[in-house]
């Protein structure tokens, strides 16, 4: 019998697909001890989530699981149902990535919170909330008294995810699992939620795996650290030592994939290609029936913006901030006031069919490299799709060698032109997603955070991608982004953002280096953690 | 044209797996729907190649076999036989004097006071059990005589209904209409609803607004109303009742196809097509369309039986197809009418009815699973 709390030993995770089995995990071994935070770092599918959830028995149904999970001694894998309700939930807890769904929005946060209390332990109903309120108190919710009878809506996303914490606690955990708890949120609300549960950790001596990508968290945060990849386990050490001294190459990879080199700044007298001046985006919230109040609301505020040839001006702010409503709104996308110039023309007034030529010129990458393919078209047809509307003469022959060469621009495998969305990575339907902005040789680009959701080391090559692309055809960026350490290493000019008004601007050395306002020192601190 | 522009890849482009082959292969996989869509393509070759290969026609009439109750075995029956002969001959005016039965020909005896008429074969004929009644040989100086001709053995696996017409052509025809009139008022339906609901989501605003009242107008119209004035303007016709149901279910199909479009609009997809500056109608034809057609083909499903069912009902009230054409609902509201007695009528009518609602049941299950796997 050790001291450990939790042992895990050869366990094996397989998925029955139709294709055959898939050994998401491979035979892992991991420990944590009391009260010790343990960080499992990996990228997307290498099977750090799916090794809680086989120990948890959360499994979806074709999941199998193989090995041995011990929980102070009690052998968790393959226990029936009911004992494994008086482990999960009691003594293991867990909060998820999303604090958006995980609150049930019809009922009261005190209630959420009261009932699991009544249900497992018997309390009374004021006993039950006397303790919410406590829990509360503890996850360092302003003004708990009052905040008990909220309804999720009426919190925000860190304060939903502080409930969700607090509804882990609720039974005195020894071990709390957290999955990304913080990847939805932005960076300021992320670095409290972080400092809480430090803080609780040292409180009440809890022991904490920690599941992230995010390797300037894990660095700050954690004991422990164990690196996965595809199922394997590759590295486990102390903090300090895995990242000073990482042994495995797949660790010093990731621990160099931060996007590097900087952007040499435009000269002043490149010709300015698109400028919007006093850009208003107003929304009209319509009252729904959650009892909100129609009302409007300011999502771009009065904004001067200017892009030169050759430029790539980086937009940062959080959630919220009015970024994307801008970038749309410089396209003519939504519903936005102002003047918008593109190279010589007034664009802001053209109409649909005016604005068809242009539209070849600007163009949009997304974020969200899932949604922004069509789940029904080949990757060909998604790339050439645009073809069809600004060079119609083309045949199909024409545009298939179209889509061979944008296909070989952003590195992809042409040959590959004929597979559907769902069968190409992140890293991949984001560079269809270029080639199909890059195919109709645009000037202005804009690209809405078209790396946050992909994993460092794809992160890196897009990066790349987008920098040999500007190179090549001299294109101008607009480069949206919560994340700091991308805009740095792709722009040479920075707008910040908040509450759709720009806070402050200028070149990048001048905002990274000497931040002027308070809210762009408070973004870079929670970025870089200084 | 494309020679001199010849891609320099010389490998073979990789085929893609499209949804809907992986929708395929996980219908394929399924038994329960595989073995009910086998069903439906059984019920529908039995409808439709019946009545080509089935001897009886469905609005035949065999006097001699009202009302009889299904059987293998063949009508007439040989007990039955003589007696049916002496009526007949009676009504020829000859008495029967012998009677005997091998295989499929007879040879019966007839005699009378004054000579035969060698036209007394007619009488022979008429009933439907005999046919080629033949003088073989007069006796007695023409007094009697001995007839000969085949016996005329009939099949009613299903038994006949009380207008002595077999109910097995009925049923196949019933199974025709009712099948044609499900496919037919459903696809009228999507093509409308489709059309319909995907401009009304896209476009949205005061179009939407309009569209959707429209809609809801045509919701709250009784559809027995309406299905009346069709028929007192136009008179009874087999299309009436595509044009009267297809009518009234597009309405479900455009709700549907709309609460789709909207939340589709708000796709990157769609947007990132705007952005390229396709026109409206090129990104509904284009992507709102093909990405709804996962659960409009779910819809279309439950709506083919529906369709059915409202069209046994408009028969059952007699607004649908006229006798001697018939259907599923007709046959089985004649059925009810004397299931004490004749309850043939109804069960063989309902176990073809309830078997084909079923499997398409069955299949529009196994469809949702094969296109939305992540519901379950």
């Amino acid at each position: 019998m050790t001291d450990n709390l939790l042992e895990i030993k050869g366990l094996h995770v397989r998925f029955g697909t139709p294709i055959g089995d898939v050994h998401a995990v491979k035979g892992i071994e991991l420990s944590v001890a009391k009260g010790e935070t343990l960080a499992i770092v990996g990228e997307s599918g290498s099977g750090k989530s799916q090794t809680m959830m086989a120990m948890m028995g959360l499994l979806a149904s074709n999941g199998r699981v193989e090995g041995s999970a011990r929980f102070q001694g009690q052998e968790l894998v393959g226990l029936p149902l009911k004992a494994l309700n008086q482990v999960r939930g009691n003594k293991i807890a867990m909060i998820f990535q999303e604090p958006m769904t995980s609150l049930d929005p019809l009922y009261k946060i005190g209630k959420q919170l009261a009932e699991p209390m009544m249900y497992h332990r018997g309390l009374s109903a004021a006993e039950a909330r006397k303790k919410a309120i406590e829990l509360l108190e503890l996850v360092q919710i302003p003004d708990p008294t009052r905040r008990v009878d909220s309804y999720p809506y009426e919190l925000s996303g860190g304060q939903r995810q502080r409930v969700m914490i607090a509804m882990a606690l609720a039974n005195d955990p020894e071990l709390l699992i957290a999955d990304e708890p913080t990847t939805a949120l932005d960076v300021t609300i992320q670095a409290q939620i972080l400092e809480l549960l430090a803080d609780l950790k040292k409180r009440i001596g809890l022991a904490i795996i920690f599941i992230s990508h995010d390797l300037n968290i894990v660095r700050r945060f954690s004991d422990r650290v164990a690196v996965m990849r595809l199922g394997e386990v590759v590295e486990t050490g102390k903090v300090g030592e895995v990242f000073d001294n990482p042994q495995h190459p797949y660790t010093q990879m990731l621990l160099a994939s931060e996007p590097t080199g900087r952007k040499a700044p435009v000269p002043d007298t490149a010709p300015i290609l698109l400028e919007g001046s006093n850009v208003n985006v107003v929304f009209r919230m319509g009252g729904g029936f959650l009892g909100s109040k129609p009302s409007e609301i300011h999502a771009v505020n009065q904004v001067q913006i200017r892009l030169r040839e050759g430029q790539t001006i980086g937009i940062v702010g959080e959630s919220g901030s009015g970024k994307s409503t801008l970038g749309r709104a410089l396209l003519r996308l939504n519903h936005g006031t102002g003047r918008i110039r593109f190279e010589d023309a007034d664009i802001s007034q053209a109409s649909r069919e005016a604005m068809r030529e242009h539209r070849r010129h600007l163009q949009l990458v997304f974020q969200d490299p899932f949604g922004s393919l069509s789940p029904r078209m080949t990757a060909g047809e998604i790339v050439t799709e645009g073809l069809l509307v600004h060079e119609p003469q083309l045949t199909k022959a024409d545009r298939d060698a179209r889509a061979v060469q944008a296909f070989e621009e952003v590195g992809l495998d042409p040959n590959m032109r004929n597979r559907y969305p769902h069968e190409f990575s992140g890293g991949q339907r984001q560079r269809i997603a270029i080639a199909r902005a890059i195919i109709l040789k645009p000037k202005v680009v804009v690209l809405d955070e078209p790396t946050s959701a992909l994993d460092r080391s794809v992160q890196k090559q897009i990066v790349e991608l987008l920098r040999s692309l500007q190179r090549a055809h001299g294109l101008s960026y607009l480069f949206i982004s919560h994340d700091l350490s991308v805009v740095r290493a792709l722009s040479d000019y920075i707008i910040v953002m908040k509450s759709g008004k720009i806070v402050e601007e200028g070149s990048t050395e001048q905002i990274f280096d000497a931040p002027a306002m308070d809210y762009t020192r408070e973004l870079m601190a929670a970025a870089f953690g200084h | 044209m494309s020679e001199q522009k010849s891609s320099p890849v010389t490998q073979a482009p990789v085929q893609g797996l499209s949804l809907w082959m992986m929708a395929r292969r996980r219908f394929l996989r399924n038994k329960a729907a595989m073995f009910s869509l086998f069903v439906l393509i059984a019920v529908a070759v039995f409808s439709f190649g019946g009545t080509w290969v089935y001897p009886h026609a469905y609005d035949q009439i065999f006097d001699s076999y009202v009302a009889i109750p299904p059987s293998l075995e063949p009508y007439p029956k040989e007990d039955t036989l003589h007696q049916v002969m002496q009526d007949a001959a009676e009504h020829g005016h000859v008495s029967l004097a012998d009677f005997s039965v091998t295989g499929s020909t007879y040879t019966a005896k007839v005699t009378s006071d004054k000579a035969i008429d060698p036209r007394v074969t007619r009488y022979l004929d008429r009933p439907d059990e005999f046919d080629g009644a033949a003088i073989k040989e007069t006796l007695d100086g023409g007094n009697s005589a001995i007839v000969t001709g085949t016996v005329n053995r009939q099949y009613f696996p299903f038994g006949t209904d009380r207008n002595g017409r077999d109910l097995m052509p009925r049923i196949m025809v019933g199974g025709q209409v009712s099948i044609t009139v499900g496919i037919l008022a459903t696809l009228v339906s999507l093509v409308i609803g489709v059309v319909y609901g995907a401009v009304s989501g896209y476009i949205g605003g005061r179009t939407d607004n309009v569209m959707m009242r429209f809609v809801e107008i045509l919701y709250s119209l009784p559809f027995m109303f309406f299905v009346i004035m069709l028929v007192v303007f136009f008179g009874r016709h087999f299309v009436l009742i595509f044009v009267a149901i297809g009518a009234i279910q597009w309405l479900d199909m455009a709700r549907i196809v709309r609460g789709q479009t909207l939340s589709l609009k708000r796709r990157e997809f769609v947007e990132a097509a705007h952005a390229m500056g396709l026109s409206n109608w090129q990104i509904i034809k284009r992507h709102v369309i093909p990405n709804t057609i996962g659960p409009v083909v779910v819809f279309v499903t439950v709506l083919v039986p529906q369709v059915i069912l409202l069209e046994s009902f408009l028969s059952f009230l007699g607004l649908g197809v006229q006798e001697p054409m018939t259907s599923w609902g007709t046959l089985i509201a004649e059925g009810t009418t004397g299931m004490q007695f004749v309850p043939w009528l109804l069960i063989y009518p309902s176990i073809f009815f309830v078997v084909t609602l079923f499997a398409l049941n069955f299949v529009g299950d196994g469809l949702r699973d094969a296109l939305d796997p992540k519901d379950r």
